[in-house]
């Protein structure tokens, strides 16, 4: 040892290895193994390892860039797949809407859902009907009076039900038209009066299983529905109204629809 | 540093393809070092780059761009190691690494093959070997990728080092003494 042996550390040796030592600090260490053989070794074979590593894996890197791995390909899987899922969010969204559409409705018809009477099913969906386009103005029918018999033979076509408009005239209402709508697993119909001070009704109609012939009354909200069963079709009266002002209403819908005997 | 604050943005906007392809080379090699298997290697580099771009914008603004790609390299690396022992797949894969190893390293041994030897490391002292002595980061840009004090990257570089060599010159011995 002289004393000229600046001391070493060991930070100094590896960045040695990894030939970052500048000027005067690499010659001081260059030194210093000089005098120390077995240190020197060490070192030495440290950076035998280094350049041994680094020229197997040079040719890893000077390979072509794959196409997979190509930033464009990427991103345009990125896109394909964010397309794929927003379009799942908006069918989620849809199904959340009908389904608080449903439930909006069926919470005002009764708080607690059990299984559901046909009935109630053929009231609900007419109050639903009801409710969405009572309020149009633009298009409260889709085919209006003008062409009722033309009306009447589509809506009895699709329904399998031949349906004639009951004249609601002595009740102050009057026949506006017609509208297809799906209902339970086909079709259903609504036809739609008004009186003369704007007030609407509906008269719904689609096929029902059941055999429960009562009329069945429900409230939703302001609007009234008489709802019944009969052979094979279930009907339901609409309207803003009282139970007592619709109730005679309904029984000539239902003595005019139904076929006598 | 307060100057790059405003910076952010304008580099979120930069073209990631401009950015980010220069490094794939790198990136492949880096992963194909950790692995011992192309095609492994290749779909970390794949999921390393879709992490990147999903997280693109929440890029730091004063970060490497490189030492953070390695970074998500090395992470997802670990988590898919950690993922495939919590399967209950450990000791089968022990088991195979040792034998394959094994007859690696008769072959090494001749062939002075330093990347079969860096395979019987844990992978942080892969890393530092890798990262350090083949793809030239610097100690702190390493610190950075290893989430640890750049003055233990000096001290674990150095038993790294030390630890390659003994396998490389003692073979099946220091592969017997691997326990960890």
């Amino acid at each position: 040892m002289t004393g000229e042996d600046v001391p070493i550390g060991e930070d100094e040796l590896q960045a040695f290895v990894d030939e970052r030592l500048d000027g005067p600090r690499r010659d001081a260490v260059e030194a210093h193994l000089a005098r120390h053989p077995e240190l020197r070794e060490r070192i030495a074979a440290e950076r035998r390892q280094r350049a041994s590593l680094r020229a197997q894996l040079q040719g890893k890197a000077a390979e072509p860039i794959p196409a997979r791995l190509r930033i464009a390909t990427i991103q345009a899987a990125r896109r394909a797949r964010l397309a794929r899922r927003m379009s799942l969010v908006a069918a989620a969204v849809a199904i959340f809407v009908v389904g608080g559409s449903v439930g909006w409705f069926a919470k005002g018809l009764r708080p607690a859902l059990v299984a559901q009477a046909p009935t109630t099913a053929v009231a609900q969906g007419a109050a639903a009907a009801y409710r969405t386009f009572v309020v149009e103005v633009a298009h409260p029918v889709e085919v209006s009076v003008a062409q009722e018999t033309h009306l009447l033979q589509w809506l009895s076509k699709r329904l399998g039900h031949k349906l004639e408009a009951p004249d609601l005239a002595p009740f102050g209402y009057r026949l506006m038209g017609g509208r297809l709508l799906p209902g339970g697993s086909g079709a259903a119909a609504q036809l739609m009066y008004e009186d003369t001070a704007g007030k609407r009704l509906t008269l719904y109609v689609r096929a029902a299983d059941g055999t429960e012939t009562a009329f069945r009354f429900q409230q939703d909200g302001d609007a009234a529905t008489f709802a019944w069963i009969d052979q094979g079709f279930g009907f339901a009266v609409t309207a803003m109204a009282s139970r007592e002002e619709l109730l005679p209403i309904a029984e000539a819908v239902y003595k005019g629809l139904t076929p006598k005997g | 540093m307060p100057a790059g604050v405003p910076f952010p943005r304008l580099r979120a906007m930069a073209d990631p393809g401009a950015l980010l392809e220069p490094l794939i080379p790198a990136l492949r090699r880096y992963a194909y070092a950790l692995l011992h298997d192309h095609a492994a290697a290749d779909d970390l580099v794949q999921d390393t780059l879709e992490r990147a771009l999903s997280r693109w914008s929440s890029r730091r603004a004063d970060g490497e761009l490189r030492a953070w790609l390695f970074a998500i390299l090395r992470n997802l690396h670990i988590d898919a190691y950690r993922q495939a022992r919590r399967r209950g797949a450990e000791v089968e894969i022990d088991e195979v690494d040792h034998r394959e190893t094994a007859t690696r390293q008769e072959a090494a041994l001749e062939a002075r093959d330093v990347l079969a030897a860096l395979e019987q490391l844990a992978e942080e002292q892969k890393s530092l070997l890798l990262l350090i002595g083949v793809e030239d980061f610097s100690y702190e840009e390493t610190a950075r990728v290893l989430g640890v004090p750049i003055g233990t990257v000096m001290s674990r570089l150095s038993r790294a080092r030390q630890r390659l060599r003994s396998i490389v010159e003692l073979g099946p011995v220091a592969l017997l003494r691997r326990v960890k």
